[in-house]
């Protein structure tokens, strides 16, 4: 199907239009998850296991982070490493003790790239004779660029932990259970994803606002806090890009999932609050009128973008989520990518794109699995959109071509999730709209000097 | 396996990136998994490029790692040729496909039968090379090919040019403020009266490599990328090279001296000292700068330099020979180039450092508490934490090393800009004066626990002489002696501040 033949599709009974590119396109490394993840867990330690490729994207994708006294470090594989001259097991104890001795953290991640995959080096094999031998807990991750993309390396670390039995009932949840009038009574939950500390504690209380009560975050601020996971406990979770650990918790945890659109939004918000109410048989209570609270503030942003178009260059898997909450705020979405490995676990925010679009009467926006960055800056310059949201690769490329852009991995780092910051998300969007609408009077709008 | 938070240098492939896509119409193809195309973002980003980055990736993903690269590979690099029309492709080897072991170069043998573009496989092994290295024999690989392709086409013209000529080789991007220094030697060659023949690899078609060996001579302005190109050219048509980084009024002297010897020997008589004592004595301020009164504080004072080789032993040379300071260790992380540099600088400073790891270099600089440190961006982070003034010098680099004014570091001009950037490293001359006076930087205890200086102590009084010599003392130091000399009083249980007490705390504390 064409892009055209799409745009003019007026037809909005038919399905969303599944499209399948190359797969030749740019984002980040999956490792980059050590950079939000060793904040978010206080007592963890991150040891990246590959070679100088993955340390030099680390060091120049993080930035000013990596001065910062870092708990993450790589095992940098020599030639020795991959020619098997040198002892995997040995060579792991050595850097694992001088982490210990260093920084004693409470558990260290190890992180598996494409080399470690390559060699086959068995660090599932290796960790727990090593942990035994360190006493310190040691946990694997796949989080490499053969089989992910970007934010998906939370998700390999997260389903790794999910897999850990946590035994110890920790203190912050037995402080907890003192107010328990506060809540009805409801089969445990356990919400998954990370996400900045301010923001748990945002997403608790609405909850806490419908009398549910969470029984613990995957992962949590420490090692130590991390939930007691039972069979039957109901698991949902918060970012859109967590199918391998929600899988996880179902299959190896024997958790129910609730699958529920993503609360990015107020829309989504909502619909993922409502959705974890009819799970846990609650009525909820008062979420339209906070809604429509939320839309009301968001006013002045929202004239800037209503009738806007957008494109999703797509590198972080937000992307389905962000489509539908822009749609819902009046812009109209011309393209956006999706994994189909997440196809089953993004089932309920599909739906709600879908009747999103439908509600707007608007198309629904092409969607692209394995784009092809190439093919899409054609479409691009054909499409003209309003805004395109993309890789640094290509955000100043665009600029100077006369395309406003915005950085997409701002939006991983900013905080989105909830009523309270749906707020934040609109501030990203339309920056380099109230931008160039400031700087319109330099002149010519395209700085191409070139090509 | 190695414990490693921070490399002053990138991988192999990074190098490699930097010569292709610093070419016109050269297009680079990785064979390397999702996420490794980060080169795009830096170019992009850095040097805030307008142009999309010449770099994509062939994909490894786990079919790739099943059944090889089959036809991927060839595919991507005729797609790009009809795409883009490029007049070379490199296909560029990763540390994954590196032990892959699969045949990349009968992937290229293969695509260039079908392609426009000529096709090229860079031949540098990640295990073994960095991305200096590989910088440097990706640029002889491309060189020797189309000289090769120009002989066998019998295009190659080695008539020298009939006025003096040079080829600059050391012009790329993501290099530490290359492109002013470029237009500096530029600029230095106009006034040489001297031809420039063409500038590689920045901005330079593949096309212009033929007319290299019509330059009299070769000038490398680095030592870390340029070398072998220039080794090459000089094995084969004689053009002689001049590794001499004019950084600095003696070397870029010594550079113009080698240029006039070798003018000289192809019987053109120049003389160019005159020029280099205007400009020396006149032109450049930098001279007169360091022996000019305020300049005389810096005497002695203990400095550390780190960084590439070429900047690394330029700089210590300035601040020892040029501007009097003393520099205790000078190191850099090339360990490959460790005979030259030990060669370079050897008598300049008390002891020399070859290491990568950015730990021992924070030690070092820890233990040696110099005043002042020139380094990389690394070594300006650990200075913060130390609270010594830091100089950047050279890559590792971040954003704001990619300024948009006009900062060369070579040639005349560029011998000002780091006489400014020394100057402003240490802490001024007057401002030392009244620290050294006064107890030093260092506020070893804070009374209260606010800082602000009203809320403190407030038994302790100032009577009038005391205050009035306080007021003129100057604003920025004024609250810290206020502080130490009150701390002064307060251990010595002294209830009022006179002149007497203040000279006896500005004695007890110095």
């Amino acid at each position: 199907m064409t892009i055209t033949q799409v745009i003019n599709n007026v037809n909005l009974k038919e399905k969303l239009n599944f499209d399948c590119e190359t797969g030749n396109y740019h984002t980040f490394c999956p490792i980059s998850c050590v950079a939000w993840l060793y904040q978010k867990i206080e007592d963890s330690f991150f040891l990246v296991i590959g070679t100088k490729t993955c340390g030099y994207f680390l060091q120049n994708a993080l930035g000013v982070m990596i001065f910062a006294e870092p708990r993450y470090a790589m095992a940098e594989l020599e030639e020795g490493d991959i020619s098997a001259q040198l002892n995997d097991y040995e060579e792991l104890k050595r850097l694992c003790l001088q982490i210990k001795r260093d920084r004693n953290p409470s558990v260290i991640f190890w992180i598996g790239t494409c080399t470690t995959e390559i060699i086959k080096m068995d660090l599932e094999g290796i960790a727990p004779k090593l942990e035994a031998e360190i006493s310190l807990p040691i946990i694997v991750a796949r989080a490499n660029g053969l089989d992910y993309a970007f934010t998906q390396g939370e998700d390999t670390v997260l389903a790794a932990l999910a897999q850990r039995p946590n035994l110890k009932q920790s203190d912050y949840l037995q402080k907890e259970k003192i107010n328990n009038h506060d809540y009805i009574e409801h089969l445990p939950l356990i919400l998954f994803g990370s996400i900045p500390d301010p923001v748990v504690n945002q997403l608790t209380i609405e909850l806490k606002k419908q009398g549910i009560r969470v029984s613990g975050w995957l992962p949590s601020k420490r090692y130590n806090e991390l939930p007691q996971i039972y069979e039957g406990n109901y698991v949902c979770g918060v970012n859109p890009y967590l199918s391998r650990t929600a899988t996880t918790l179902m299959r190896r945890r024997k958790c129910k999932i609730i699958g529920a659109p993503f609360p990015i939004g107020p829309d989504g918000t909502r619909a993922w609050l409502e959705k974890i109410c009819t799970i846990l048989k609650i009525q909820p209570i008062g979420l339209k009128e906070r809604e429509n609270e939320v839309w009301n503030n968001m006013f002045n942003y929202i004239s800037l973008i209503n009738g806007k178009s957008v494109f999703f260059m797509g590198d972080n898997l937000l992307e389905i989520s962000l489509a539908r909450f822009l749609l819902r705020a009046g812009m109209i979405v011309f393209e956006l990518v999706f994994h189909i490995w997440i196809k089953r676990y993004q089932g309920a925010e599909l739906e709600l794109l879908q009747k999103t679009c439908k509600e707007k009467k608007v198309p629904f926006p092409i969607i692209i699995e394995k784009p092809d960055n190439y093919n899409q800056v054609d479409r691009i310059r054909d499409m003209k959109p309003d805004l395109v949201i993309t890789g640094m690769a290509h955000a100043n490329p665009l600029e100077a071509r006369g395309i406003n852009t915005k950085w997409s991995v701002e939006f991983t780092f900013a905080q989105i999730h909830g009523f309270t910051n749906a707020i934040e998300i609109l501030e990203l969007v339309t920056r380099p709209l109230r931008r160039n609408q400031k700087l319109q009077k330099i002149g010519s709008q395209q700085y191409t000097d070139r090509r | 396996m190695k414990l490693a938070y921070w490399m002053y240098a990138g991988p192999a492939h990074i190098g490699t990136l930097r010569i292709a896509s610093s070419f016109k119409n050269v297009h680079a193809i990785m064979h390397a998994p999702l996420g490794d195309d980060y080169f795009n973002v830096m170019r992009s980003m850095l040097e805030r490029k307008r142009d999309f980055t010449p770099v994509t990736a062939s994909v490894v993903d786990r079919h790739v790692l099943a059944r090889g690269s089959q036809e991927k590979v060839v595919n991507n690099i005729s797609r790009k040729d009809k795409e883009e029309k490029p007049d070379l492709v490199v296909l560029t080897p990763t540390c994954t496909s590196s032990i892959l072991q699969e045949d990349l170069q009968n992937f290229v043998n293969r695509a260039s039968i079908e392609t426009q573009a000529d096709v090229l496989l860079a031949d540098v092994n990640h295990y073994r090379v960095n991305e200096m290295q590989a910088a440097d024999r990706t640029l002889e690989q491309i060189v020797q090919f189309y000289i090769k392709k120009a002989q066998k086409n019998n295009e190659l013209d080695i008539n020298k040019t009939t006025q003096p000529s040079v080829n600059i080789i050391g012009s790329f991007n993501l290099a530490f403020h290359n492109q002013h220094d470029i237009a500096e030697l530029k600029r230095l060659m106009c006034d040489l009266n001297i031809k420039v023949n063409t500038i590689i690899p920045e901005g330079a078609s593949v096309q212009q490599l033929k007319d290299l060996p019509k330059a009299w001579f070769n000038l490398v302005p680095y030592r870390e990328i340029g070398l072998l190109t220039a080794k090459y050219l000089k094995e084969k048509f004689q053009i002689p090279f001049i590794d001499i980084t004019p950084m600095g009024i003696i070397e870029t002297a010594s550079c113009i001296r080698k240029i006039q010897y070798i003018l000289n020997e192809n019987k053109v008589n120049v003389n160019f000292e005159k020029y280099i004592d205007i400009q020396t004595r006149f032109v450049s301020q930098s001279a007169w700068f360091s022996r000019s009164i305020d300049c005389q504080n810096l005497t002695g004072k203990k400095a550390i330099v780190f960084g590439d080789s070429t900047h690394a032993a330029a700089m210590t040379k300035i601040l020892t020979r040029e501007m009097g300071i003393s520099v205790v260790w000078a190191g850099t992380y090339c360990k490959y180039d460790k005979s030259w540099f030990e060669k370079e600088i050897g008598d300049l400073c008390d002891e020399i450092v070859i290491t990568d790891d950015h730990n021992l270099i924070g030690d070092l600089i820890a233990k040696v508490e110099p005043a002042v440190i020139f380094g990389t961006q690394m070594e300006r982070h650990v200075a913060k934490r130390l609270n010594i003034p830091c100089g950047v010098i050279s890559a590792p680099v971040h954003i704001q090393n990619f300024p948009l004014s006009y900062r060369p570091f070579l040639g005349y001009e560029g011998a000002n800009q780091i006489a400014d950037l020394i100057y402003n490293s240490f802490t001024l001359g007057m401002e030392d004066h009244l620290l050294e006076i006064f107890g030093g930087h260092d506020t070893k205890e804070v009374l209260s626990p606010t800082l602000s200086v009203n809320n403190m102590s407030s038994e302790i009084k100032w009577n009038f002489e005391a205050q009035s010599e306080l007021k003129k003392i100057p604003g920025f130091v004024r609250g810290k002696i206020k502080r130490n000399t009150e701390k002064f009083a307060e251990k010595k249980q002294l209830k009022t501040i006179t002149l007497e007490v203040m000279y006896e705390a500005k004695e007890a504390i110095s």
